[in-house]
């Protein structure tokens, strides 16, 4: 079963993306780890927890790129997952403080004992453990999306209009997120974090070791997304995207195939969030932000939608090009130029960088084959069997 | 009333007193029609006259306000949706030609088969020799064998219309409700379509929509003319094309 899946859901291109995640995942912690500062190679650690950054946001992008390129859900509020997956894991960095904290209570933190909180909030308990916390960065997204799609797709809200209700539900944890009373630190959010599993998240052996997972969680994430779209249910699922009504005449439900896609996406931003948390060290209600959720969408319409490595690449590229120019004196454009961006790909590249970039590699393979049939026809040789371009990979 | 167990009719599909309107426009007007089994019915009409609204409540597209709609003599399909209808064996084919464009022939014949349409079923589905040569098959009968690789949009309209037919015989359906198979094709293309239903006719419950005068007489089957969302006159096409209310709404003098 597994080597069939594997062979199945890797070809060429998909084998470079993992190869390179490897590579990066490898080479960026031992240079940083091993190579003396002074070094040029050596990778400083803000760029390393930099980068880490922007590959929780490369998994991000691959579950959107999973529900908005191959099934045709545009979810305008993928953001709210990413933050759920953050808060769990910000609960249980919070609950390590124990008396640490500036008011050194042994189990509230900080802000309730600010807030006057006289016990521990019941959801709160549990998330001093690690596998409770790790359960729950899954769980938690991905039963909100469960029982959100379970309602959407079943009533047939399709399109603009469910895109609409995503940002609604984004929109509406971003309000219950800034109450003092909902109990997880307002404003604020969670901050001040210690340790992570006994281990200092400031230092920098521990951010190697976060920046290796999320090398790892990016190269796991994108295996499943290959897995799945190279089944016969990813086929489903396109068939959805292009045809949704044709594919229930064929005798295939739907809003069941919806569901599974857009649960398991939640599921993988939730862990895009947890992975994110430590190592910016903060998570708080702007996370939940609409704008958000929006800008993840752009991502994966610049690097291409429906080629799972664009989606990743596009996160990379946009997230690099917004912290060098939010750090200068375009700063105060970056929106702008944001908007700008999607525009020009829309109108220029709507297929985006990988797509654009995999049209012109077949049209130019054609080509060669095309040039290869006619030189053999006019040496009067006939060619046997020549290698027909496959269009489905 | 319990209908499940008890064969009410020996029709394969039976209409019977079904109303259905939109926004106080009566679409389907007190329709009721009898399609035996291994029959082939041509429906002609003027447009506006329910024949695509008539499908729509045959596959539960539409659910109709009044009336009974009955599958092979004891399913009342008012009652399903459409996964649970295309699964009991009713395929359809659409007026505009629908198929999965940005896939292959091949791929657009394998998600039509009626095998597992479960998640659970696809996510881990493997390919069969069974399922190759029925898909072999079927390619064969709408001669395509030659574009099985190429993405179904790139395909001309005939031979969408053909594909699409294809995606109704891999479904293997008891009954099969076609709507405009020839609009947009060529006189050889719509002989060789009015052909090949014949040929799928000698195994199967065929219902065709068609505009086409030439392409009904070539069937050769019985008509029944709809207006205004009833049945206007059914019978040969000679004694529909006759009748003085059929020429006066459809036909023209």
């Amino acid at each position: 079963m597994t080597p069939y899946f594997l062979t199945r859901s890797l070809n060429k291109s998909a084998t470079a993306f993992l190869l390179i995640v490897a590579a990066v995942g490898i080479l960026v912690p031992l240079s940083n780890l091993l190579l003396p500062e002074s070094s040029a190679l050596q990778v400083p650690t803000y760029l390393m927890a930099l980068f880490g950054k922007y590959l929780c946001y490369a998994i991000l992008a691959l579950s959107i790129d999973l529900i908005w390129g191959y099934c045709g859900i545009l979810s305008l509020g993928h953001g709210a997952f990413f933050a759920l997956g953050g808060y769990a894991m910000g609960m249980y960095l919070m609950r390590q403080i124990g008396s640490r904290g500036v008011y050194g209570h042994p189990v509230l933190p900080d802000f309730m004992v600010f807030l006057n909180y006289s016990k521990l909030p019941w959801y709160w308990h549990g998330f001093d453990m690690f596998w409770f916390a790790a359960l729950m960065v899954v769980l938690v997204p991905g039963l909100l999306a469960f029982c959100f799609g379970w309602l959407a797709f079943r009533s047939r809200v399709t399109g603009v209009y469910l895109s609409i209700i995503t940002q609604a539900m984004t929109y509406a944890l971003l309000l219950a997120f800034f109450r003092n009373d909902f109990g997880f630190g307002g404003n604020n959010g969670l901050t001040d974090f210690k340790d992570i599993l006994g281990f200092n998240v400031q230092a920098q052996g521990t951010r190697a070791v976060l920046f290796v997972l999320s090398c790892v969680a990016l190269a796991l994430a994108f295996i499943i997304c290959r897995a799945i779209v190279t089944s016969k249910l990813g086929k489903v699922l396109i068939a959805v995207r292009d045809a949704e009504s044709r594919t229930r005449f064929l005798g295939y439900r739907v809003e069941n195939y919806k569901l599974f896609v857009f649960t398991l996406s939640a599921c993988m931003a939730g862990v895009a969030g947890a992975l994110y948390v430590p190592q910016v060290g903060i998570i708080n209600p702007g996370e939940f932000a609409p704008g958000n959720s929006i800008e993840a969408v752009i991502w994966v319409a610049v690097g291409g939608r429906g080629t799972l490595t664009g989606a990743a690449l596009g996160a990379i590229v946009v997230n690099y090009a917004k912290t060098t120019f939010t750090s200068g004196p375009l700063a105060p454009y970056w929106l702008f130029m944001l908007g700008a961006l999607f525009i020009l790909v829309t109108l220029l590249l709507p297929k985006g960088i990988v797509g654009t970039a995999r049209d012109w590699w077949e049209k130019r393979r054609e080509q060669i084959d095309a040039n290869a049939v006619s030189a053999a026809a006019e040496d009067g040789v006939t060619k046997p069997n020549l290698p027909e371009p496959s269009l489905a990979e | 009333m319990n209908i499940m167990d008890t064969r009410a009719t020996s029709a394969m599909l039976y209409l019977d007193g079904v109303h259905v309107s939109f926004d106080g426009f009566h679409a389907i007007n007190n329709l009721s029609l009898t399609i035996a089994p291994g029959e082939m019915r041509a429906i002609i009409g003027p447009n506006g006259a329910g024949k695509t609204t008539m499908m729509d409540i045959i596959t539960g597209k539409t659910k109709p306000g009044e009336g009974d709609v009955l599958f092979d003599g004891r399913v009342d399909l008012t009652r399903l949706d459409e996964p649970q209808i295309a699964e009991l064996g009713i395929g359809r084919k659409f007026q505009k030609p629908t198929v999965f464009e940005s896939q292959t022939v091949q791929d657009n014949l394998l998600l039509a088969l009626n095998v597992d349409h479960s998640v659970r079923g696809t996510l881990f589905w493997r390919g069969s020799r069974a399922e190759s040569e029925r898909i072999d098959r079927v390619l064969e009968t709408i001669r395509l064998q030659e574009s099985r690789d190429r993405l179904a949009g790139a395909l001309s309209h005939g031979q969408k219309q053909w594909l699409e037919i294809g995606m109704l015989l891999a479904q293997d359906p008891k009954l099969l409700l076609v709507d405009e198979p020839v609009a947009g094709m060529t006189d050889v293309e719509t002989h060789q379509t009015a052909e090949l239903l014949k040929e799928i006719n000698k195994e199967k419950t065929v219902v065709v929509v068609e505009h086409d005068m030439t392409f009904v007489r070539e069937l050769g089957v019985r008509v029944t003319c709809l207006h205004e969302g009833s049945v206007l006159a059914e019978g040969s096409l000679d004694q529909v094309s006759n009748n003085e209310r059929v020429i006066e709404v459809y036909l023209g003098r």
